[in-house]
């Protein structure tokens, strides 16, 4: 049977039957034997002194066999690790659990182990903690204001790290320009949310000096490291397996106290050890997203050209750093050109400690706070300058000639363009008609609303320090194992990476078995995050089915005794040019290699190859996200009538994969522009602490989406590829809220923070109709 | 140790008897005491829907459910719904229209589709969206899923049908 080209077909996922049935096993399934079972007491306070801590009780509850505290704990299992930021940087020890203080609510204080989760639990509430309170900052801008209490007293403010860019000629700009346009924008705290929470078992085996543990991650390589490191273990005597998981969107890029504390208790105890995080646990502990506050400056001219840009930002850390805390707020300074020519861009960046859980990487992590920025302030400076937003927008746009092309931040944008995907979106949605109808609409009193957004992305992380692993392999029967260091959890690469090596050694997709997510099977990698699995990952193992194929062609031309150079390869098969009879299929190739009677001189057995790809330059996906709304002024209420979005993320290699996840992105963008928003209070209480009072999207939340695509490949890989996992968060976000600040035009409202509570519109509704003698009384 | 109390449950048609305590929720019942692990649990507090299962024919989050309160009870789990390697309908409808990405929400989803076409075999894509309200998914943003419900419903009219002549 002739094998028909997989990569771009919508191939139905190889993943799924498994998981329709109730048969994959997520970390919670995994059942071994003599379990036992973790739960952890947390502060209820954001700052406060442990002044005792009783555990008696709790250790002779029924069924408890273990509890620890941090202090004991503290010489054995090394503090949590910390990437990237600059010289400025500022780590305070973060221990698996709280030694003599707690940072914010949710602070890990005890770990109980009991024969079940039941006792564990009721045994934490045995456990008598005495807290001395200490004075709270919950907001990052106070804690950055003299006079502010300081959470890590080894250092004389709360300031995390600082870093400054100033590219261009800010002030010769600012000078030319014909308006500055000014806007305060918050980014407020997201959860992640996995629908999965986290979980850690971990299993050692002193016999074979070998300590496994299974973690929903997203890192299981990077987890390895770490955990050898804090525990003091040989590297390879770590295995770390990421079972099925739940969703991450970042959250799972991580190194969790958890996972520490896991680790250390099975070494301790010498039975497996698990740990469920239950959601309320979820939303106190398990790192949030966003949490930016920034002053922005535009200088534009009077025909929209934008001639510089100014972005002044406080980032709100949290408690402590996480894994990557300090190498996100940085991707939004990266990130503030968008996809316009500005001459001009400075950002100065202030990361502040509150007393809350710590920000690191949600879904975008970084560039959705830069696309907020630059998608308002162009929206901003349309309705300053009286012109329409689309006008503004073609006005600074790159042309397509001028790719790669080099941002003042530094980047050098791969390949796009810009306004073919706006003219697009612009036809799809009808634009032209729309604002007919608003104008005709606004007059009967109904407030209909447009909102755009283009958007650009930086994806596929390296270079420099982020390749991905991966390795093909042809057995003996002609059957396909591939391995692979992206570790992905729900992106549905075992069918994307087998769709590539089919078409590349012109095998069935049957005849492949992706393998990733478990360190004892494939020798390294690096993870999934960053919309890097497929532009990384998936062209290491494009590059290792290469390597392959081209040792199957110098065995070919051994056996039929012809030039390598002569051969032909079609439908998994070598054979003579002009000679379509005499050949041999990859699988025949695969059992001589693993036979190794008949190769050539020197060649090693067996048909195999690995490949370790690093990426010259980033990827630039891009698009245009069109939202239309309708606001009913005396309820608040907004109304979703019409989405579209035009992504280009280069070469597409399953399009159903694709408008998954530009679907669900959308949902998750659009979550933070109408609904999400983690909660403190001025105390650090938290708010939000259940999904009753986190709002999520919800099926009847949203319009049906309408998608399109234009595809503009990537010179940076030989696929061209360019990722899409996070650009529907990206893109969608600034969409929703232009769109209602444009409904709204006839109140005179110009700027709503996020999430657009009906409440919030309902007032600034009422307020315009007060001050102009208009309002119901 | 508290007294245990006896139960019997009808499993997808399999009858359990066990000893348990009496505060033991349906879902740890179903997942640590059977080993059905199908079902999944994703708050706790009957927000998610991850945990969904038939009880009696009606769609409950068996989080909120003591098992003691399923005695005597026929239930149905996402490992009921297949015939051997048959899927269901609903199940071939989601793997047909990607209507799941991790997964972890999606044997929930499919319980609750499946009370909707119970009721409903011609559902709108309002009511579908509506039935689905009570589960939560953060990877597909619906529109898939709603597309695989809609598939299913006309396989299932389709089967009704063939049946029927």
């Amino acid at each position: 049977m002739p094998i028909s080209k997989l990569v771009g077909a919508r191939v139905k996922r190889r993943e799924d039957p498994r998981l329709v049935c109730g048969l994959a096993h997520y970390v919670d399934d995994i059942d071994l034997p003599n379990t036992l079972h973790v739960a952890i007491l947390r502060s209820p306070y954001a700052h406060a002194r442990i002044s005792s801590l009783e555990t008696d009780a709790a250790r002779q509850h029924p069924g408890v066999v273990a509890v620890v505290t941090g202090a004991e704990i503290k010489d054995q299992i090394g503090p949590l690790p910390t990437s990237g930021g600059n010289e400025t940087l500022r780590v305070p020890k973060h221990y698996v659990l709280a030694v003599d203080k707690v940072c914010y609510v949710g602070d890990g204080v005890a770990a109980v182990v009991a024969e079940d989760r039941y006792a564990a639990r009721d045994a934490l509430d045995l456990i008598r903690v005495e807290y001395e309170p200490l004075p709270v900052v919950s907001d990052a801008e106070k804690a950055l204001a003299p006079g502010s209490p300081v959470i890590h007293s080894e250092w004389p403010d709360n300031v995390a790290f600082r870093s400054e860019q100033k590219e261009g000629n800010l002030a010769k700009a600012f000078k030319a320009a014909d308006k500055i346009v000014r806007l305060r924008l918050v980014h407020q705290r997201l959860a992640p949310i996995a629908i999965e929470p986290r979980g850690v078992l971990a299993r050692y085996r002193a016999a074979e000096k070998g300590l496994t543990v299974w973690s929903s991650t997203q890192i299981p390589h990077m987890l390895k490291s770490h955990l050898s490191q804090m525990l003091k273990l040989p590297e390879n005597e770590v295995r770390v397996i990421a079972p099925e998981v739940g969703g991450g969107f970042g959250s799972k890029l991580n190194v969790y106290a958890e996972e520490g504390l896991l680790g250390y208790l099975a070494l301790r105890l010498n039975r497996p050890v698990k740990w469920i995080e239950g959601r309320r646990e979820n939303i106190q502990a398990t790192i949030h997203g966003r949490g930016q506050v920034g002053e922005v400056e535009v200088a534009v001219k009077k025909d929209g050209t934008i001639l510089g840009l100014q972005y002044k930002v406080v980032a709100d850390i949290g408690a402590y750093h996480q894994l990557f805390t300090p190498a996100i707020p940085p991707f939004t300074g990266l990130m503030l050109s968008g996809c316009y020519k500005i001459p001009a861009i400075s950002i100065e960046l202030t990361a502040a400690f509150t007393n809350k859980m710590s920000t690191d990487a949600y879904r975008g992590a970084g560039r959705p706070e830069a696309t907020y920025v630059i998608e308002r302030m162009v929206d901003r400076v349309a309705r300053e300058l009286g012109i329409d937003p689309v006008k503004v927008r073609k006005k600074n746009f790159p042309k397509p000639a001028e790719f790669p092309f080099k941002t003042v931040t530094g980047l050098a944008y791969d390949s796009g363009n810009y306004e073919l995907a706006l003219n697009k979106a612009l036809k799809l949605v009808g634009y032209e008609k729309l604002r007919r109808d608003q104008k005709r609409l606004r007059s009967r009193g109904r407030y209909l609303g447009i909102g755009l957004s283009t958007y650009v992305e930086i994806c596929a992380m390296g270079p420099k320090g982020m390749w991905e692993y991966g390795k093909v392999q042809v057995e003996p029967t002609g059957k396909v194992t591939v391995l692979s260091g992206a570790s992905p959890h729900g992106q549905g690469q075992k069918t994307s990476f087998a769709q590539i090596v089919a078409d590349e050694l012109g095998i069935g997709l049957d005849d492949i078995t992706v393998i990733h997510g478990d360190t004892a099977a494939v020798p390294k990698g690096i993870g999934t995050f960053g919309s890097r699995a497929t532009a990384v990952g998936g062209i290491a193992v494009y590059q290792a089915a290469e390597k392959v194929k081209e040792k199957a062609r110098a065995i070919a031309a051994h056996i039929l005794e012809a030039d390598p150079e002569d051969l032909v390869f079609s439908d998994g098969k070598f054979s003579v040019k002009g000679v379509p009879k005499k050949g041999i299929t990859i699988q025949q190739i695969a059992l001589e290699a693993h036979a190794a009677k008949k190769l050539p001189k020197k060649m090693a057995p067996g048909l195999a190859a690995e490949s370790q790809f690093e990426p010259s330059n980033f990827t630039f996906p891009f698009g245009t996200h069109i939202c239309v709304v309708e606001v009913d002024p005396k309820s608040g209420g907004i109304e979703l009538k019409k989405y579209v979005a035009v992504d280009d993320c280069g070469k597409v290699i399953n399009p159903l994969l694709v408008d998954g996840q530009i679907h669900g992105g959308i949902a998750q963008g659009l979550g933070q522009a109408l609904y999400e928003e983690v909660v403190y209070d001025e105390n650090g209480q938290l708010l939000t602490g259940s999904l009753m009072d986190y709002a999520l999207p919800k099926a009847g939340d949203l319009p049906r989406l309408e998608l399109a695509r234009t595809e503009t490949p990537t010179p940076v890989n030989p696929l061209g590829v360019k990722g899409v996992g996070e650009a529907g968060t990206i893109g969608s976000t600034p969409a929703v809220v232009n769109a209602v600040v444009d409904a709204l035009f006839p109140f005179g409202v110009t700027h709503i923070d996020m999430p657009l509570k009906p409440e919030k519109i309902w007032r600034l509704c009422q307020a315009k109709e007060v001050a102009s003698g208009e309002g119901r009384r | 140790m508290r007294p245990k109390k006896k139960v019997s449950i009808r499993i997808n048609g399999v009858p359990y008897v066990h000893e348990v305590e009496p505060r033991l929720l349906l879902i740890h019942y179903l997942r640590d005491v059977v080993g059905l692990t199908g079902s999944h649990i994703g708050c706790e507090t009957s927000i998610c829907g991850a945990c969904t299962v038939m009880l009696n024919g009606a769609a409950v989050k068996s989080c909120t459910v003591l098992t003691v309160q399923a005695d005597g009870e026929e239930v149905l789990t996402i490992e009921g719904m297949a015939q051997g390697e048959e899927l269901h309908p609903i199940q071939e409808g989601f793997w047909e229209c990607h209507g799941l990405q991790c997964g972890y929400c999606t044997p929930g989803m499919i319980l609750s589709a499946y009370q909707l076409l119970q009721r409903q075999p011609e559902p709108t894509e309002e009511e579908i969206r509506h039935a689905i309200d009570g589960n939560l998914c953060r990877c597909t943003g619906y529109q898939h899923i709603v597309d695989a419900v809609q598939y299913a419903a006309k396989k299932m009219r389709q089967k009704a049908v063939g049946n029927k002549q």
